[in-house]
């Protein structure tokens, strides 16, 4: 019963089914092969492809615990490869490491700025968060097309390609970056008072600020992490095409890492989160998208399913759907579970 | 003085109009608590009804059971002669039955002759007919002699008109009963006179209605009866000229004399008031909120606030703690100027303050007990030096050990904890930060008698190893057996200082309860000096 | 602020008449800021270039945001009750894609411009009954919306589909033309649904009720109003704007494709905030929505103007909506400090 009431068991529930879905239909689902010291499967394919979403996701999950929203992630992706890859054209090495290195480092500024700015309209401004990430979301793609002048830019550089194709200890690279970074957030999290002292501004607010908590700061730097994760996300896209589609990059990937937030059993109220929560959503929804395309069905159909996800996910954690279960499970027990709140009386 | 306890309902006297609400042994059980306990209240036709209480009394539940907010577990509820059954708010209004908050419960967008109509505009050919709707707006309005431009905005009015307009709403509805939910709380002296304007010519329609307020010059200006509530039960129902205000105020407060064992030493000690105070205000004010007040605090004493709800109490606490900004005056830590901007600001010179709304303000309650009891240290050491594990189970622990927190366990979330330990849990994080002044509004409401007795033993102790204490509380003898000293505010006011030790209760009763000797109060530069 | 009791009757000074004129039309302030940003955007156009106020490019400007102005419309309502609709871009692809697709393949007229516009009205419905029996956020009911009508959208086709039904072409090719200035079917539809919409929220119950649940839900449900159904039908009406507006996009591109609309609900809720409607609900009109719509329109012709690259439109109306949300920002903090 207290296993029950883990908020990760659906999400790992749902990942559990899909996993064995797919291994019922197609045999070779779970099967990996070692080619050249490099690992290969259909499992290997979804580690690698989920990395962008996991970066956005893990920003969002930041962001969603100070009662907060980013939708301008995908419009920071596109302005990030945007950024990388005209650094990269305008070299005449593009295949210089010390170039990509350094279009590398200008596109995680660019987008660490950019993050900074949606975190001075929300935390110094007090614009609500949806508007204040909505204005970047606009206009974003746009700064992001006049970058590469109007074009989708395309580049040959073989140290960029790597980043997505490329294999390190016969894992792929980018599956290692999204590691990285899991670890990196998780450490800051959770090593240091940070967590919990986003979790104190995102539960209560006022509680935090008479309490001494910068509540400013840390609402601010949150999305500056998300607005950096995002850009890191926009070179791994990026890489993986060899192109700067600023229409097409990071597309509806809000949409996608908020579902991957919710789903891993963060509240869209704010408060505490869970990083092992959003990981785990974030593979959940790689794989139905995989598991679609096997399917057959064409990917742009895919979000009807999940739309469908969406809407079961959000009548689950209804008020009404919930206090609908209760009333089932109190006739059940009759002595029922009534939690003693004395201040209900003042 | 005697504080009988029964329950005097009288007979209804000829004089009086006939019975509008007559609710008879209305019982309401939260989890845990009797919220009211066979409770009576009569209100007739063409009366003003004053329905008075502190903290926790059980007004705002009997007005909620007679608005349709709060289902009764027993008792009858009888309007003109019919037995209701109330299940909603629908279900009063349309019983006859209509309510004007504090919080004006209209729609400040709109203009003030749609707020209204709204849900009974004239209509012509089926479109809304406007002009016909801001005649019978204007119309009505001036029956009631209030002359305001129906087709301004709602918002562009001050908070006494729009509650006029509340006010309006509710008796072109039909009203026969009109209950006024602490109406006048945010309302200067001319605008309280022009809602009482309204509410005697509503009075002499026969309308019967019910006042409830924390002011008591407003009780003895405008009403005819009063009903006295404590701890969810009847105290009785007088007539307004039967019950002089010391009375009053000695019925609403009570005393529980057995709860304060052990304590009365305190008040006793003598405090070394020679150095510099610990905090000394000078003139701090804020508009709307307090009047220059003046106030010291010296090492090792307990400063009591006495004085009722809304008497100014709670925003002095605010402001000496940089919770809110003041307008004018100045604050000195141990001689030195302060500027106290924010709470960090305060938590930094080692001033806390623990608020009265525990939930709203006070608890982080999906956070565990560990978390929220380090939460003032880490806030202030910053998120990158998190407290070392070792040193936070510590602390923790002893936090718990001496406090006697329960469940005893640092792992427990905080929501889950009774509101005694959930105070205690508040109390340990301030004292996790070593605070040289610790402000405390209100720490033994609503909670049990054990925590509360916990909770003063312990301020006792910290104040005799030489901790500086602000203490609030709505309990005269909870403050008179704890401080040294008490400061009494009345009307955002602090009236007086009284030595603890050479006073009583009554003395303190009659502070409070003084009729005000100027009858309009312009913001005073200074405050009036000690009485005693 | 306004307490001084205006004496009818006698007859006012000048300074009260203007005190009168501000409590009554507070809200009307927004728009005329964004009629004012029109007319300086002409002026600015017509003196840099000369030939910019010319009856065609104005007549232009209507054909060229029809579908825009209605779903401006549809969104109004559901901003107006504090709510927010993302899906009507993908919904107007979805109807729009289908219209197309159902036309192609024989089915007659009067029966599918009907049927596709209940289609987008039932889209509306569902994210209005989630967001109302089932206390899911606004934003993410209408994301499932979204969600679902893009890929239906997909489902029906997943390439363009050309239009070849005379009467929906007519829509659009059809011009009432007189010294220059020109007018089709599609804006007509436009100002009709315009005008439909402040009729019925200045007029009836429906429509104050609507205001009432923006300015505070909690107040209008005390006294008395409807505002469960308030709120669902505010949903019914963007959706059926989506549909409308799914026709009359279809009409004037001249097929129907899926990948319509992509980023449209950001170009609606940029031009309803625009208008000077409040994202916090309960103040606005959609007369203002349209006139936000126009500047949307104009930036897009200065720019073409201009030769300069189409994404500065996107960017120039970031900046714009950023502007007007900060100045909200101000007003709302001063109304509420007073």
């Amino acid at each position: 019963m207290k296993l029950l009431r883990h908020r990760l068991v659906w999400a790992v529930a749902a990942l559990v089914t899909l996993i064995v879905v797919n291994t019922i239909s197609r045999p070779t689902f779970l099967s990996i092969t070692l080619q050249d010291g490099e690992l290969y499967g259909s499992l290997i394919d979804i580690l690698r492809n989920s990395a962008p979403l996991m970066l956005v996701a893990l920003g969002m999950t930041v962001v969603i615990a100070t009662r907060g929203i980013d939708l301008s992630v995908g419009a920071i992706m596109a302005v990030s490869g945007a950024v990388a890859l005209t650094v990269i054209e305008a070299s005449p090495t593009p295949d210089n490491l010390g170039v990509v290195l350094v279009a590398i480092a200008v596109a995680a500024l660019v987008s660490l700025v950019l993050g900074a700015w949606n975190g001075l309209l929300v935390a110094v401004l007090g614009i609500q968060p949806i508007i204040a990430t909505l204005v970047l979301m606009l206009a974003g793609r746009g700064i992001a097309l006049l970058i590469t002048g109007g074009f989708i830019t395309t580049i040959n550089s073989e140290p960029y390609q790597f980043i997505s194709q490329g294999y390190v200890l016969g894992l792929p690279f980018a599956f290692l970056v999204s590691i990285a970074a899991i670890v990196v957030v998780a450490l800051i999290e959770r090593r240091t008072a940070l967590g919990m002292l986003t979790e104190a501004v995102g539960i209560n607010p006022e509680a935090s600020r008479l309490a001494g908590v910068r509540s400013r700061g840390i609402v601010w730097g949150a999305y500056i992490a998300s607005g950096l994760l995002a850009g890191i996300a926009g070179i791994l896209y990026s890489s993986n095409i060899m192109a700067a589609d600023a229409n097409a990059a990071g597309l509806y990937i809000e949409l996608d890492a908020i579902l991957a937030v919710v789903l891993g059993g963060t509240s869209l109220a704010g408060g505490k989160f869970s990083l092992a929560g959003t990981v785990v959503g974030v593979f959940t929804i790689q794989t139905l998208k995989s598991t679609i395309t096997f399917l057959g069905v064409p990917p742009a159909v895919s979000p009807v399913f999940l739309a469908a996800v969406v809407v079961i996910v959000v009548l689950v954690q209804s008020p009404r759907t919930r206090s609908a279960l209760a009333r089932l499970t109190r006739r059940r027990t009759p002595a029922g579970g009534a939690r003693i709140d004395p201040e209900a009386a003042s | 003085m005697t504080l009988p306890m029964d329950t005097d309902v009288p007979s209804s006297p000829t004089d009086r109009g006939a019975v509008a609400v007559a609710m008879r042994d209305i019982t309401v059980r939260f989890p845990g608590v009797l919220a009211l306990d066979g409770v009576d209240l009569t209100l007739h036709a063409g009366e003003v009804h004053a329905l008075m209480g502190e903290n926790g009394a059980g007004k705002s539940t009997l007005i909620k059971a007679l608005t349709g907010e709060q289902r009764i577990d027993a008792g009858t509820i009888t309007v003109d002669g019919r037995v209701r059954e109330l299940r909603g708010t629908s279900d009063a209004q349309e019983a006859g039955i209509a309510t004007v908050y504090q919080e004006v419960n209209l729609c400040a967008n709109l203009s003030v002759g749609e707020n209204l109509m709204l849900g009974g505009e004239p209509r012509r050919r089926g479109a809304i007919d406007w002009r016909e709707l801001h005649r019978r707006a204007g119309e009505h309005l001036r029956g009631l002699g209030v002359e305001i431009d129906t087709r301004s905005r709602l918002s562009g009015h001050s908070i006494a008109v729009q509650q006029l307009v509340a006010i309006s709403r509710a008796i072109m509805q039909e009203a026969s009963v009109l209950v006024l939910d602490e109406p006048t709380s945010s309302l200067d002296r001319s605008e309280v006179e022009r809602l009482f304007a309204v509410v005697r010519e509503l009075r002499d329609r026969g309308v019967a209605v019910l006042f409830v307020t924390h002011f008591l010059d407003q009780v003895y200006e405008i009403s005819d009866r009063i009903t006295v509530l404590r701890n969810g039960a009847l105290v009785g129902d007088y007539p307004v000229d039967e019950l002089p205000r010391p009375e009053l105020v000695a019925r609403m407060i009570g005393r529980d004399l057995d709860e304060l064992e052990a304590l009365s030493d305190s008040s006793a000690r003598v405090i070394d008031r020679s150095g510099a105070p610990v905090i000394r205000a000078r003139g701090l004010a804020r508009r709307g909120a307090l009047e220059a007040v003046d106030v010291d605090v010296f090492d090792g004493e307990i400063v009591g606030l006495a004085g009722l709800l809304g008497s100014g109490r709670t925003e002095l606490a605010r402001l000496l703690a940089g919770a809110d900004h003041p307008d004018r005056g100045h604050l000195e830590k141990r001689g030195t100027p302060v500027r106290l901007g924010t709470p960090r600001h305060a938590i930094a010179q080692r001033i806390v303050f623990s608020s009265e709304d525990r939930r709203a303000e006070g608890v982080v309650p999906d956070l565990s007990v560990a978390e929220n009891i380090v939460l003032g240290v880490q806030a202030r050491r910053g998120w990158m030096r998190p407290i070392a594990a070792a040193e936070r189970d510590e602390l923790v622990a002893r936090s718990i050990a001496e406090l006697g927190i329960r469940p005893a366990d640092p792992n427990a979330l905080v929501r889950n904890l009774s509101g005694g330990n959930q105070q205690k849990v508040l109390l340990a994080r301030w004292l996790a930060t070593a605070p040289e002044l610790l402000i405390l509004d209100e720490p033994t409401r609503g909670i049990d008698v054990g925590a509360k007795a916990d909770i003063q033993r312990k301020v006792a102790e910290l104040a005799r190893a030489g901790l500086a204490v602000v203490f609030i509380s709505s309990e005269l003898d909870e403050v008179l057996r704890l401080a040294q000293r008490i400061a009494v505010m009345r009307d955002h006011r602090k009236i007086g200082e009284l030595d603890a030790r050479e006073v009583g209760l009554d003395a303190v009763v009659e502070m409070i309860a003084q009729e005000d000797p100027a009858p309009s109060p312009e913001p005073a530069t200074s405050a009036p000096r000690s009485r005693t | 602020m306004t307490d001084t009791p205006v004496a009818l009757g006698a007859r006012p000074s000048l300074r009260e008449r203007a005190d009168r004129f501000r409590a009554r039309r507070a809200s009307w302030i927004p728009v005329s800021a964004a009629v004012g940003i029109l007319v300086v955007m002409f002026a600015v156009g017509q003196a840099y270039f000369g030939n910019f106020l010319t009856p065609r490019v104005l007549s232009s400007l209507l054909l060229d945001n029809a579908y825009l102005i209605v779903l401006a419309v549809g969104m109004t309502f559901v901003i107006l009750t504090g709510g927010i609709d993302l899906s009507v871009g993908s919904v107007m692809a979805f109807t729009g894609i289908l219209c197309a697709r159902m036309l192609s393949e024989g089915a007659p007229t009067g029966v599918v411009i009907p049927l596709v516009i209940v289609l987008g009205a039932l889209m509306g419905l569902a994210t209005g009954v989630l967001v109302q029996v089932f206390e899911v956020q606004p934003f993410i009911a209408s994301l499932a919306a979204m969600f679902a009508a893009r890929g239906l959208a997909f489902v029906v086709s997943l390439s363009s589909i050309k239009l070849e039904d005379p009467f929906v072409l007519a829509l659009q090719s059809t011009r009432l033309a007189g010294g220059g200035w020109y007018l089709t079917p599609t804006g007509i539809i436009a100002i009709a649904t315009v005008v439909i919409a402040a009729l019925v929220l200045h007029f009836t119950r429906f429509g104050r009720t609507v205001y009432a649940v923006g300015g505070s839900e909690q107040s209008a449900r005390l006294m008395g109003l409807a505002t469960a159904r308030t709120k669902v039908l505010a949903y019914v009406i963007s959706g059926t704007c989506a549909g409308i507006a799914g026709v009359l996009f279809t009409a004037y591109s001249g097929a129907g494709y899926p990948l319509n609309g992509i980023g449209t609900e950001l170009d609606t809720i940029a031009a309803v905030v625009i208008g000077g409607t409040l994202l916090t609900g309960g103040t606005g009109y959609v007369l203002g929505s349209m006139i936000g719509v126009f500047v949307y329109g104009t930036i897009k012709v200065l720019i073409s103007f201009l030769g300069a690259e189409q994404s500065w439109t996107r960017i120039t109306i970031g900046a714009l909506l950023l502007v007007f949300v900060v100045v909200q920002r101000v007003i709302v903090a001063r109304s509420s400090r007073s």
